[in-house]
């Protein structure tokens, strides 16, 4: 597969699913490139899920068109797309066994001998012992990798995943993910993963469409969408994000200078996605770990030139490789910060003055109107179900 | 004491085992009763009295009169009714489960209906449609009949099956390939054939074994309990009990044999 | 006589004029069509001709006419009260004998039974494939006069106390009321069985052990736990019961006696022997209308609307 080949692009075009007067999915334009690993990422009912059933054929979109390539396949059914999927808690048919489950596709396209390569695919998702078994004397493991060789068998121009790891412990997950995308890079084919993982999306995709009541709030790179969110949900959703109000003061080249609280904060004007008048209110984000906290006693000895704030100490929690505080500051009544245990300094305990002090290169700037709540607990309700 | 403290904590302890044990007991009794009573030699008409042993009813199954005929009309009857109850008693389960339509209570009560009916007051009234429609009683309104009180039962039992269907099977079927049609025949119709089993099982005993309304819609035909019934009044020959015990062994011995295939199965599977 | 009436609008969609514009819109109706229409024509239909006879007047040899004679209603409860009376509490005392004896079977199987239940299954199951009548038939020689069954009794003065009763006459079971409800008891065992347990297989073995824990004894953990998240299957066994025994003729034929008579005989012999239609149909009528009221009363009492 060479990147001159197009075959396996995916073009949604002003694509939108309703039902009756609820609307999943609003009017969405977006490109999988050939060969990329995809993620649509956002909490459960975001419309995640009809986007790619779309892509699938196993749901009408209300209006726009569906490309693969350059051929259009709004109105194809499913078993006419050059696509297949991966089904959430996976769908394995349990009156077949193994290997009758995996031949499945290649049967229905009427190909007739199918031994040798359903036994080759088996090899490669380790599964030639079991070829016998039916799908429920399986682990769930072994049963998430009959589904992806099931798919996979098809060659499909396009693999459509649907939160195919939900199902599986934390440890497997791990292992299923760095397994998916070894998979992916091996046969190069279009993945376009559902998951409401954070997590799970950053480590395995290339690009990262964070959805959000039927809308594309970001596309980027997994760092790029973490180190400079551009709306509120994105900040919260993904990771964890500090967010204060500010008001813009001034510029002085290419940084913003803000106003919060009775301090000043620096903002790179490039890394702000608000329109900043002077006057007008801006959200100022950073993330936890980007954040540096010295004792009051110390405040001298930080250097000229990076943002501060001031606060106290109100929870401390230890889990390993850092310290969470949770810091009361006038600007903010929960800001969190990660500090690496490195040198633990005694002093930091709760009801300890400090001071909050970070590189304003790791500061960004939201539009002010939004809900600053947005996106915050998604994930954790999600998890909990 | 201590013994009898000790027999009455057993007693308290096993108190349901016995109980129900007891209860299997009065179930089962009746057909002990039949078994012994196939090798009787009665001396009057009715076979209610022990008399003697002797294997001549079970040499000579059809040595009475009518018996084996109205046997094989009731099977007859039970097969066919079966067939038509399945495959309309499934259309409508699939119906049910998987689509929308308007004047749903209506369809279910229409459903759920002949389940809360008694038998004899279904009976009657189809024998008033009859006679007004001036049919001819026989074969086919005991088939009619029969097919309607079977009908509710299959629906029941295919549409449990059909409902505890992950829909997304389906999908997946499409998904790789198959299209409307094989989605049926190859995941669809495998997956819920348990469930349809079930009804035409059910609707197959219940056709069988019906007297009430048979007896109402039956006019001069006789069918096996109908020939019961009549053999109540007339005499009772050994015959019925031979066919009652063939009938009940031939039930267990099919249960037993699928089980211990299904057993050898999943052991061979498992291994 | 397949046209559909008014009152039956689900049955016959309007044939479309134009063509469909989805696939599959039409395609709930054509499944439930053919048997819908069998269940109108020979279940709801029958149900009207029938109300039709009731108020009709006439004889066999000059034909039956309509006259909206309600009498024949009036007559009916008057001559034969006492049949549905004794249908009531037939079927009642063999619906709760049904569930005294049942409930310890269903339990046995769903939580005791271990590797015998589906041998204990099956036998619960087998002997519907003899035909009921004939093991009701042998229910004669086991409650024979002078037989061992009614030897035990008379020597255990249980006659005794049943005869003063009123349930069986001097030293004979059979043609008595009990020989009936022992006989419905028997016949309708199995439909009680079979709801209990699959709604005592239902419930989580844990919770008699977390019961425990809070201190509940086996009693109290039966009265408290168990038994109320079995009702459903109370409720559907006891109406599996009860309906089929209130209208059944068959056990009080053949183990009872003209004193047992209930409902069931009447319109048997109204139908059949005596062929007095317009009464045979009133009656007929009266026993569903009665069977329909307690049915909804009971569900709605005991919170289960969702049985089918």
């Amino acid at each position: 597969m060479t990147s001159t080949d197009h075959g396996g692009d995916v073009r949604l075009s002003g694509i939108s699913k309703t039902y009756g007067s609820f609307t999943a999915v609003h009017p969405l334009d977006l490109t999988v490139p050939q060969g990329s690993f995809f993620a649509l990422l956002g909490a459960s009912g975001c419309g995640k899920t009809t986007t790619l059933r779309m892509i699938a054929g196993l749901e009408e979109p209300s209006s726009g068109t569906v490309f693969l390539g350059d051929q259009e396949v709004t109105n194809l059914p499913p078993y006419k797309r050059p696509v297949n999927t991966v089904f959430q808690s996976y769908a394995l048919f349990p009156h077949l066994d193994i290997f009758e489950n995996v031949a499945f596709g290649l049967r229905r396209r009427g190909i007739k001998s199918v031994k040798k390569q359903v036994e080759d695919m088996l090899e490669l998702v380790q599964l030639g012992e079991q070829a016998r078994k039916k799908p429920h004397q399986l682990s769930g493991g072994q049963q998430q990798r009959v589904a992806v060789a099931r798919a996979l068998i098809n060659t499909p121009r396009v693999l459509l995943l649907d939160e195919p790891l939900g199902a599986l412990d934390l440890k497997l997950r791990r292992q299923m993910q760095l397994e998916l995308k070894r998979i992916q890079t091996e046969v190069g084919i279009t993945f376009v993963h559902v998951t409401h993982d954070q997590e799970e999306a950053m480590t395995m995709a290339d690009t990262v469409a964070v959805m959000n009541a039927g809308r594309v709030e970001q596309l980027g790179s997994p760092a790029d969408l973490y180190e400079n969110p551009h709306t509120t949900f994105v900040a919260n959703f993904l990771g964890t994000s500090n967010l204060i109000e500010a008001e813009v003061d001034a510029r002085s080249g290419d940084e913003i200078v803000l106003r919060a609280g009775g301090g000043k904060l620096l903002l790179p004007e490039a890394r702000c996605s608000a329109p900043t008048r002077t006057g007008g209110k801006v959200l100022v984000g950073v993330r936890p770990e980007k954040i540096s906290l010295t004792h009051a006693d110390d405040a001298g000895d930080i250097p000229a030139g990076r943002n501060r704030i001031t606060g106290k100490i109100a929870a401390t929690s230890f889990i390993g490789v850092s310290t969470q505080y949770v810091i009361d500051s006038p600007v903010c009544p929960e800001f969190e910060v990660y500090v690496q245990n490195i040198d633990r300094d005694a002093r930091l305990a709760p009801g300890a003055e400090v001071v909050l002090h970070w590189n304003p290169a790791h500061t960004f700037g939201l539009d002010a109107d939004q809900d600053i709540e947005a996106g915050v607990g998604t994930v954790d309700e999600e998890a909990a179900v | 004491m201590a013994f009898v403290n000790s027999i009455g904590r057993w007693l308290k302890s096993h108190f349901v085992v016995i109980a129900g044990l007891f209860t299997l007991g009065y179930l089962l009794l009746p057909n002990v009763v039949v078994t012994v009573f196939s090798f009787n030699k009665p001396k009057g008409r009715f076979n209610y009295a022990w008399q003697q042993f002797s294997t001549d009813a079970w040499r000579d199954p059809c040595g009475v009169a009518d018996l084996c005929g109205s046997l094989s009309l009731s099977l007859r009857i039970a097969f066919w009714a079966t067939i038509g109850a399945t495959v309309l008693g499934t259309m409508i389960a699939f119906a049910l489960v998987r689509y929308r339509f308007r004047a749903r209570g209506a369809v279910n009560s229409l459903i759920f209906l002949p389940m809360a009916m008694p038998e004899v007051v279904m009976a009657a009234s189809l024998l008033t449609l009859f006679l007004n429609l001036g049919a001819q009683l026989g074969f086919w309104t005991i088939l009619i009949a029969h097919v309607m009180f079977c009908l509710s039962f299959v629906v029941v039992a295919v549409k449990a099956r059909v409902m505890s269907m992950d829909p997304r099977l389906e999908e997946a079927a499409r998904d790789l390939y198959a299209g409307p049609v094989q989605t049926f025949v190859r995941v669809t119709l495998p997956i819920v054939a348990p469930g349809i089993a079930a009804g035409a099982l059910l609707a197959f005993a219940l056709s069988f074994d019906d007297f009430i309304i048979t007896n109402f819609t039956a006019g001069s035909t006789v069918t096996f309990p109908m020939f019961v019934w009549g053999s109540a009044q007339r005499g009772t020959p050994v015959q019925i009990n031979v066919i009652g015990t063939a009938m009940f062994l031939i039930a267990v011995l099919f249960v037993l044999t699928g089980m211990v295939i299904g057993n050898r199965r999943n052991r061979q599977k498992s291994a | 006589m397949a046209t559909a009436t008014p009152d039956a609008p689900p049955l016959a969609p309007a044939p479309a004029k134009r063509p469909p514009r989805r696939r599959g819109r039409w395609t709930p109706y054509w499944l439930l069509l053919p048997g819908l229409l069998w269940l109108f024509v020979f279940f709801a239909l029958p149900m009207v001709y029938q109300a039709s006879t009731s108020v009709q007047t006439g004889s066999l040899e000059e034909g039956y006419k309509v006259t909206w004679h309600f009498a024949t209603y009036w007559d009916a409860l008057a001559d034969y009260w006492p049949q549905f009376l004794r249908s009531v509490l037939y079927a009642g005392a063999a619906t709760i004998l049904c569930l005294i004896l049942g409930y310890p079977l269903a339990y046995l199987i769903a939580f005791r039974a271990g590797r015998w239940r589906n041998l204990i299954m099956i036998l619960v199951i087998a002997p519907f494939f003899t035909s009921f009548l004939i093991r009701t038939l042998a229910w004669k020689t086991i409650l024979a006069d002078g037989g061992p069954v009614v030897g035990a009794l008379n020597s255990l003065h249980v006659l005794d106390v049943t005869s003063w009763l009123g349930i069986t006459a001097g030293d004979r079971v059979l043609a008595t009321p009990l020989a009936v409800v022992c006989g419905l008891t028997y016949n309708f065992l199995p439909f009680m069985i079979l709801p209990l347990y699959t709604s005592l297989e239902r419930i989580d073995g844990r919770l008699h052990e977390a019961a425990g824990d809070l201190y509940a004894r086996p009693f109290t953990t039966f009265r408290k736990v168990t038994f109320p998240l079995s009702m459903p299957g109370v409720v559907s066994g006891t109406l599996l019961t009860f309906i089929p025994a209130s209208g059944d003729y068959v056990n009080a034929d053949l183990l009872g006696s003209t004193d047992t008579r209930m409902i069931g005989n009447v319109i048997q012999t109204q139908f059949l022997r005596i062929l007095d239609y317009p009464t045979a149909a009133a009656l007929s009528f009266i026993l569903m209308a009665a069977i329909l009221v307690m049915v909804t009363l009971y569900i709605r009492k005991s919170g289960t609307e969702d049985l089918v």
